[in-house]
């Protein structure tokens, strides 16, 4: 984070950077964010302008800073799982479970066949809110007030009351444990669950007819913000926005943690890799993420929900350390843990896929307009609970 | 690939690297490879290009901080006690200087496979932490290789924009190190208790009163 300029000045004219009297040619640097509507918290992109052009963009962030990974160097390996509900604050479950998973990997867990069922149910109800609302917040931006922000808000306020019911927080679940989950299902949720998926096709059909051919979307989102196969590859892009590269890359695919293996779904993919497509990839991930959903609330057994060996209190791996990742819903969420043999581990790391998404931002604004910088922003998908750490 | 595979191919084609493959006890199974940063581009440029692995996709980058340590050993020493010759147990002390380590984990988009984690070391943790920024290899190195300058103060040649990105341009120390101390300037607190209290009158007493 560097200290904040003035909003608005004019650079000094250089050689390059000299027009005629009139102004033309002039370089406009524009301070945007960090308390703009548009930025989803506070964040702050240098940008410097040629009339409306973007000719430069550098993001600053590390307002919401904490050092979530010191405190978590400071506490017990339990002691950080609540942590892990703030860092994407819209996606708490998911990101217990890649901290639990990480866990499992250093110290070598097993996890009941009851509670993987529960963690995917858990976490695909997770991704659908979470493309739910962004694609609400990306049209809010594109000056949609509202409309499909609320349609997209009414299913994920079920979905929060079903895992209140189940957690006893909406958001911040603090939920998963090593080896499994914290309480099993109460009664009838199942059914609840399952109610309540049999109405998401009808949300489905209704929030993309209410989008789809929509004169706006397409107009602001085609052609806009392209972001190439081999960039985005190399550029450490995951989750939707490089599938809707093109890339066919998805951690529940590659790595099949958990049970994922056992589901029949299908990774969709985009063509041009612009904004329509991210766009675009979120609502064919949502239906994957239903059929998901439908599958493991008809297979989940009875059993234990954790593993009976594990140990809760007085939890010390031995030394050596493990990486553990997940596909998110906003891309690959990786912790990295080093163990001492302590009680507290000696390095704990979050590989956050929101800032690694947002290393292309400069690339992907140079040449459009400063309007179209707010929508490609919204399309990347950034929490920044998650940036900041 | 196993790590002595991935050793034995860098080796054949780049001379004169080194690689040194560390064990990792724990269940995961994760072993890494360290290798001299002297070469690190090179390496990194043969593990991103080369057929068999193309490693195209560089994950996680971040630094560890492995402080110096006070080693004690036991040394039995022939000393004269009270004119006799005897065997005496010593304890002698040496100081490790520690270093700053670097790892960084790789998989490939292209063959789907993973991880193969690489790690560098600084020479020590105060004036010689120059290591080589593998960006221009991997893009997606460039933010977090700036964190880790950022919160450890491992100073990377060839970054294309080693700035501070999380603590703001003026803060000094570096917050991750394991002997980082909170400077002592007294934030203010509406209801000021037990060690809040403490540090602010302790502030009070350096700086005199307001």
């Amino acid at each position: 984070m560097s200290t904040a300029t003035e909003p608005v000045r004019i650079l000094p004219q250089s050689p390059a950077n000299s027009g005629s009297d009139s102004g033309e040619g002039q370089l406009l640097e524009v301070s945007m964010g960090p308390q703009h509507p548009s930025t989803h918290g506070v964040f702050r992109m240098d940008v410097v302008l040629d009339g409306e052009r973007v000719v430069r963009l550098k993001p600053v962030f590390g307002y919401l800073h904490r050092n979530h990974e010191k405190i978590a160097e400071h506490e017990t390996y339990l002691g950080s799982m609540p942590y892990t509900d703030r860092l994407d604050y819209i996606c708490s479950l998911t990101n217990n479970w890649a901290y639990a998973l990480a866990v499992e990997k250093l110290a070598g867990i097993q996890v009941p066949e009851r509670a993987e069922y529960i963690r995917i149910i858990t976490a695909e109800m997770t991704r659908f809110l979470n493309h739910a609302a962004l694609i609400g917040f990306l049209t809010q931006d594109m000056g949609a007030s509202g409309t499909p922000l609320m349609y997209a808000f009414r299913e994920r306020e079920t979905i929060l009351d079903l895992f209140e019911s189940l957690t006893g927080a909406r958001m911040m679940c603090n939920y998963m444990r090593f080896g499994g989950c914290r309480v099993d299902l109460p009664a009838g949720w199942l059914d609840q669950a399952k109610k309540f998926a049999a109405t998401l096709p009808r949300f489905l059909e209704e929030f993309e007819r209410l989008l789809a051919t929509n004169e706006i979307l397409m107009a602001r989102t085609q052609g806009v913000g392209v972001l190439s196969k081999e960039f985005a590859v190399n550029a450490g892009v995951t989750g939707p926005v490089l599938r809707a590269s093109g890339v066919n890359y998805d951690v529940r695919k590659v790595d099949k943690y958990g049970i994922y293996d056992r589901f029949a779904f299908k990774v969709p993919l985009g063509e041009h890799g612009d904004t329509y497509d991210r766009y675009m990839i979120r609502l064919l991930e949502m239906h994957e993420s239903l059929k998901i959903l439908n599958q493991a609330l008809q297979d989940i057994p009875e059993g234990p929900i954790v593993d009976p060996k594990t140990k809760i209190r007085g939890f010390r791996p031995k030394p050596g350390e493990a990486y553990g990742r997940i596909e998110a819903p906003k891309g690959e969420l990786g912790f990295y843990l080093i163990s001492d043999g302590t009680a507290n581990p000696y390095r704990y790391r979050v590989r956050s896929s929101c800032m690694m998404n947002l290393t292309v931002l400069e690339d992907l604004c140079i040449g459009h307009n400063v309007a179209d910088v707010v929508v490609i922003l919204g399309s990347i998908d950034i929490v920044m609970g998650e940036v900041d750490r | 690939m196993t790590p002595e595979n991935i050793k034995s191919e860098v080796e054949a084609s780049i001379p004169g690297c080194q690689l040194e493959i560390v064990s990792n006890p724990s269940p995961s199974g994760q072993h890494s490879l360290r290798i001299d940063p002297a070469h690190a581009v090179a390496i990194a440029t043969f593990l991103r290009d080369a057929e068999p692995l193309r490693l195209d996709y560089c994950s996680n980058v971040t630094g560890v901080d492995w402080p110096g340590k006070e080693i004690s050993e036991k040394v039995k020493v022939k000393k004269l006690v009270d004119g006799v010759e005897q065997e005496v147990e010593e304890i002698r002390k040496t100081q490790t200087i520690g270093h700053l380590e670097v790892v960084y984990h790789l998989y490939s988009m292209e063959k789907k496979h993973g991880p193969v984690i690489l790690r560098m070391r600084t020479e020590d943790r105060a004036e010689r932490v120059h290591l080589p920024s593998l960006t221009p290899v991997w893009r997606s190195a460039e933010f977090q290789e700036r964190e880790i300058f950022d919160l450890y103060g491992v100073i990377f040649d060839g970054h294309p924009d080693l700035r501070r990105i999380l603590m703001w341009d003026g803060f000094e120390d570096h917050p991750m190190r394991r002997d980082y101390v909170e400077p002592d300037d007294f934030e203010y607190e509406p209801t000021a208790h037990d060690e809040v209290l403490e540090r602010a009158r302790q502030h009070r007493t350096v700086m005199g009163p307001l």
